[in-house]
């Protein structure tokens, strides 16, 4: 039977579990186990022999990632750790299922961290729309401080550990984590030149951990568990479990908790119930609007992250946006670049300049006034706003819907020019 | 002037910073929320020097962010997603539908100063697209249809 650890406690429309409940259905044994049992080298070592790799897009190792942050003589306090709940990448919809459903898990999953790197602050960084996040959180924060989970005295250890809540005031750009720690510090979200990594010098320039939301709700887990049971949740080499969603015209779009590794296949047609009645499968973005588009030729494809490299894309969040076959996928990329354009940061001149032009051509075309040059154009920026002509990832992601586009819909926008006219009409 | 209240929710926020400036976000947040949901000069020029910045450093930050408004809103604000999800699903006939029982697009404000509109970043509930928020109450699987008896409640 499948295991699904993050999500067996989440009751979807009842009041989430209080910190007795969740106590009593195993709650707070591991972050006990961590700070009383564990040194805190040994639970980064845990989590490095699990193999837990970022769920927030970039997939990097957990384990390693904090083995970055001075220890011993070389310590510097106080350290940060946060947890990024500004989930804000279109199309995702997993970290407030999460924060939602069982808030103390995450709380729980932030002491274990924060004991792992000797964190003396942890701050939840959460965007201003998830309200009912947001009350939750409050009450669950409250309920833990009360019992001495956090605060002076985490579990009468002596190591004192406070945790915050930081409200965002919007911006996609806060998701990244430099932007992020910019944000936090009351400034405009830029992002920060690297290095210096944040695990060095972060926020208010001390070691600092970034971490997304469903990356940390893995950690009660794998505490109580062990690396090899987590090795032994995903499919193949891969470990752990991995929260899938699905939106657009599919017959039942949802989030679903699966090994991690499931293939494209399965979500799409099993889980997902494959498109609405009339409706074909045209392509989909398996992690987001900032990854490419795979197609019908992808289909087999393992939803992990080195396979969804190897078909060319990345899995990003793991949610995927499906476009459909009565749907202009011209004007799916408008949409997205409509976006990115607006969200750019305008720190540096290629994204600041490009995806406004890019965004602009998108539209002509989607009105009927495309030329045949736009589409040399368009393919050029794709090349000017590739990794490392830009300060961070925004412009990089942001193509990357649109150059898969201009390939596996090569047809759909040469006849936006030769037709001048958007075939699909007004969608 | 800031109140006796603005400032005291402002200190709460100073002191878990280590810097009073890094509290500015929130103070916006809060002096939006005491004042009719925007922040006008003289509210911005307070917050400035209550934290020790300068009033155009400031105005950077606040203009940055999509959700602090420092032009005037209506009673209500209706945050229309218009994020890719939504748009597969049809926002811009919701977004239509607005514009013609309300006469505002998105950046406008209704005469009777009621709502108004803007786009939101997508609002991660893309399983029940299309989606908005008026104040802080999401709304889901909004068509068309449905758009007059939610902004019906919002006096």
């Amino acid at each position: 039977m499948t295991e699904t650890p993050l999500t067996d406690l989440a009751r979807p429309g009842q009041e989430p579990l209080n910190l007795a409940d969740y106590q009593r259905e195993g709650g707070y044994r591991a972050a006990r186990k961590a700070v009383l049992e564990m040194a805190p080298g040994e639970v980064t070592q845990l989590v490095k022999d699990a193999g837990l790799r970022g769920r927030g897009g970039a997939g990097f190792p957990t384990g390693m990632k904090w083995s970055f942050v001075p220890s011993g003589d070389n310590a510097r306090h106080p350290t940060y750790l946060i947890a990024n709940a500004d989930e804000m990448e279109p199309g995702t919809f997993k970290d407030r299922f999460l924060i939602e459903e069982t808030p103390h898990q995450l709380i729980e999953a932030m002491i274990i961290a924060a004991w792992a790197i000797q964190a003396d602050v942890a701050w939840i960084f959460l965007r201003w729309e998830y309200r009912l996040c947001e009350r939750r959180l409050r009450r669950a924060i409250a309920e833990a401080t009360e019992s001495g989970f956090l605060g002076t005295d985490v579990f009468g250890s002596g190591w004192r550990l406070d945790m915050h809540l930081h409200i965002s005031s919007g911006r996609y750009m806060c998701g990244e984590e430099t932007g992020l720690l910019n944000a936090l510090e009351g400034k405009r979200a830029t992002p920060r030149q690297k290095p210096p990594f944040p695990q060095v010098s972060g926020l208010w320039g001390k070691p600092t951990i970034v971490q997304n939301v469903e990356t940390l709700c893995n950690l009660p887990h794998i505490v109580n568990n062990g690396a090899d049971w987590y090795q032994g949740l995903g499919v193949g080499d891969n470990a752990g479990t991995k929260l899938y969603g699905a939106s657009g015209k599919v017959a039942k779009p949802g989030l679903w908790e699966l090994p991690l590794g499931t293939a494209l296949r399965e979500l799409l047609f099993e889980h997902a119930g494959g498109m609405r009645d009339g409706l074909g499968f045209r392509g989909l973005l398996p992690g987001g609007a900032s990854t490419d588009f795979l197609v019908e030729q992808h289909l087999d494809t393992p939803m992990d992250y080195d396979h969804v490299a190897k078909a060319g894309s990345r899995l990003g969040t793991g949610m995927l946006i499906v476009l459909d076959d009565h749907t202009c996928p011209v004007g799916m990329v408008h949409n997205l670049e409509l976006f990115f354009a607006q969200e750019s940061c305008g720190w540096c001149t290629p994204c600041r300049e490009g995806l406004p032009w890019v965004a602009d051509m998108l539209g002509a075309l989607e009105r009927g006034e495309g030329r045949q040059e736009d589409l040399a154009t368009l393919a050029e920026q794709c090349d000017f706003l590739a990794p490392g002509r830009t300060f961070c990832a925004l412009a990089p992601g942001a193509v990357e819907p649109l150059q898969s586009a201009l390939r596996y819909f090569a047809d759909d926008f040469a006849r936006h020019v030769s037709e001048q006219r958007c075939p699909w009409g007004e969608s | 002037m800031l109140s006796p209240e603005e400032t005291q929710a402002i200190d709460h926020e100073v002191a878990i910073v280590p810097e009073r400036r890094s509290a500015c976000l929130e103070a916006l947040q809060i002096v939006q929320r005491s004042r009719g949901g925007w922040v006008d000069d003289e509210a911005l020029a307070d917050v400035a020097q209550y934290l020790d910045m300068s009033t155009a450093e400031l105005d950077g930050v606040a203009t940055f962010y999509n959700l602090i408004h420092r032009k005037q809103v209506g009673r209500h604000v209706v945050h229309l997603c218009s994020s890719v999800s939504c748009w597969l699903m049809g926002y811009p006939k919701v977004r239509a539908t607005i514009r013609k029982r309300l006469g505002i697009d998105f950046g406008e404000t209704t005469a009777d100063d009621r709502y108004t509109l803007l786009p939101i970043q997508c609002l991660g509930t893309c399983d029940h697209a299309p989606a908005l928020m008026v104040d802080e109450d999401l709304h889901r699987d909004v068509d068309a249809g449905a758009v007059d008896a939610i902004l019906e409640r919002y006096e």
